[in-house]
């Protein structure tokens, strides 16, 4: 997985919180935009496509394109239309219950 | 719930018609998808503007006098509403925080405003690919810029994220703009007209020189664009001043201009037309904004792309005709109050001509070539659209069958205009009579869980 991210943050440091991703512990800003937190961490890809398997991450940041879909508590949601907050565990579509395991 | 007004949406148009219904007495509900209002234009604005308002600028820090006019006893905004269904007698279903609700009222005003125009290119469905909209939002919003960005198309967007990257201390590593001298000519005829808005052009201006000064090379007239990567966005290709470049970028931002978001009219039968000036379909109404489905009224770049200026101006305007149908107001009061809004709903339309004439949309994109995604959901092709042209297909609708475009979860908003437009040339006929994708509620999704949490209208009374 890619960690080395392509933006930089113009933001004082903020109060970060734990959150699960895929399996690993994610430390984010809370109430940041979910979508813009994880490209701020370096992760680019938020699933794979079911027609080809090819790795999509956010497009529109506003709620209309569906690419930046994670699976949030077995439902599928879009991460530009959620913040962040403590102890959100976040998996892929492909694997729902992916990396619950490690909790 | 049970008001005079419903308005989705939060940007400048909502807004403004909120505030403006209110002030008249009628009782008005808010639907908004954002946790906090502002819209797209102004997003998050009242805590983003103390933030970094010298990086985002004026246009948008003026956007608190909006979100402060929705601080009244009459108004009663309810953010984080996904609105998923919309009636003409007279109501709207929406979900909030897992659970389904149903507002009631005498009319709905839809200010969903704009979708960026899609903008099918080689590699456009890379992850590090947004759009300059989503480039913004993540300024706005979230403080991040993008390191090694490259910002492509055509219109004032791409120069205004420019402008606040480099005064973010990030300045895109070049501008690749596919506006050509043709268009340049073709605009020139519009500039008499748009010296009404001059302070439109001379903001253009302001930032063409910041960028200048700020060494952001610019590429014009770029034609054969293509994003190169193999998991994520590495380089952009492409072809200017007849050479080959390659710009190796980390993000690329694509605009070439906003389309209206016309999803929730569409499924209440509102009828659309295709507008030639600005390439997309617009919903039809009457000057308040009342469409033919006499309680829905659409105001904002939902109805016409003009900009927050325009939008917030046809907001008013609606609610004064809403008020006056509703018997708040006489005829005569409406028009007073409403005298000096046109007015200026003219002069902030001055400078449109123009800009439609000068950046027009990429002709690449407009018609890709046979190997491109159209669809980014269904992953259809641009020659999947033109081989069911070939066995018959004529419209959208049928496309829908023959290939599956248009099927996937965001239910055509980054293809409909492309299937369109593949499907008219294609079978030699015009977009108006190729039309556009059927849509149907739910425009958002919703889960079982929440439809059976729905709230009875008594119920929260």
């Amino acid at each position: 997985m890619k960690t080395v991210s392509e933006f930089h943050s113009l933001n004082a440091s903020t109060a970060l919180v734990s959150v699960w991703y895929r399996g690993r512990r994610l430390d984010l800003p809370e109430g940041a935009n979910l979508a813009a937190a994880l490209l701020a961490v370096g992760i680019t890809s938020f699933r794979e496509t079911p027609v080809s398997g090819a790795p999509r991450g956010p497009y529109c940041m506003m709620g209309a394109c569906f690419d930046c879909l994670v699976t949030i508590e077995g439902v599928t949601r879009q991460a530009c239309m959620l913040e962040v907050s403590a102890g959100l565990r976040i998996s892929s579509l492909a694997d729902p219950q992916g990396g619950q395991d490690a909790l | 719930m049970h008001c005079d007004l419903i308005i989705i949406g939060a940007g400048p148009a909502g807004m403004a018609a909120a505030a403006t219904a209110a002030q008249i007495g009628l009782t008005v509900v808010v639907l908004d998808e954002q946790p906090r209002p502002g819209g797209q234009i102004y997003r998050d604005v009242d805590r983003v503007a103390p933030l970094r308002g010298d990086i985002l600028g004026r246009d948008f820090t003026e956007g608190t006098a909006l979100t402060a006019g929705l601080d009244h006893p009459n108004i009663h905004h309810i953010a984080g509403a996904v609105v998923w269904s919309v009636e003409e007698a007279v109501s709207v279903h929406y979900t909030r925080a897992g659970q389904s609700h149903r507002v009631t009222g005498k009319r709905i005003l839809l200010a969903t405003g704009a979708l960026e125009r899609p903008m099918p290119l080689p590699g456009w469905t890379l992850p590090g690919v947004m759009t300059v909209g989503a480039g913004q939002i993540m300024l706005k919003q979230s403080g991040l810029v993008s390191a090694r960005a490259v910002l492509v198309g055509a219109g004032p967007l791409l120069y205004l994220l420019a402008v606040q990257m480099l005064r973010a201390g990030a300045p895109p590593l070049a501008l690749v703009e596919t506006q050509t001298k043709g268009d340049a000519l073709r605009a020139i005829r519009h500039v008499l007209g748009a010296l009404h808005g001059w302070r439109d052009l001379r903001n253009g201006l302001a930032m063409l020189y910041e960028l200048w000064r700020g060494g952001v090379p610019r590429y014009l007239a770029a034609t054969d664009i293509a994003i190169e990567g193999a998991a994520h966005a590495e380089a952009l290709r492409f072809v200017s001043g007849g050479k080959a470049h390659r710009i190796a970028a980390g993000s690329v931002f694509l605009h070439h201009g906003v389309v209206p978001n016309t999803q929730a009219a569409r499924t209440i039968g509102i009828a659309h037309r295709w507008d030639a000036g600005q390439a997309c379909f617009a919903p039809e109404l009457d000057v308040w904004g009342q469409t033919a489905v006499k309680t829905v009224f659409i105001a904002g770049d939902g109805a016409r792309i003009g900009g927050a200026k325009v939008a917030r101006v046809a907001g008013a305007l609606a609610a004064l005709q809403i008020a006056q149908q509703l018997g708040r107001i006489t005829a005569p009061q409406r028009d007073q109050k409403a005298r000096s809004l046109v007015r200026r709903l003219q002069a902030e339309r001055a400078i449109r001509p123009f800009l439609d004439a000068a950046y027009p949309p990429m002709a690449q994109a407009l018609s890709p070539q046979d190997n491109t995604i159209v669809c980014r959901c269904e992953e259809v092709t641009a020659g999947d659209i033109r081989r069911s042209a070939q066995l018959g297909c004529l419209g959208p609708n049928q496309a829908k069958a023959f290939c599956r475009a248009g099927m996937g979860p965001c239910q055509g908003r980054y293809c409909g205009l492309t299937v369109s437009a593949v499907l008219a040339q294609e079978n030699m006929r015009s977009m108006g009579e190729t039309g556009y994708f059927r849509i149907r509620s739910p425009i958002k999704p919703v889960t079982l869980a929440e439809l059976a949490s729905a709230e009875d209208t008594q119920g929260h009374e």
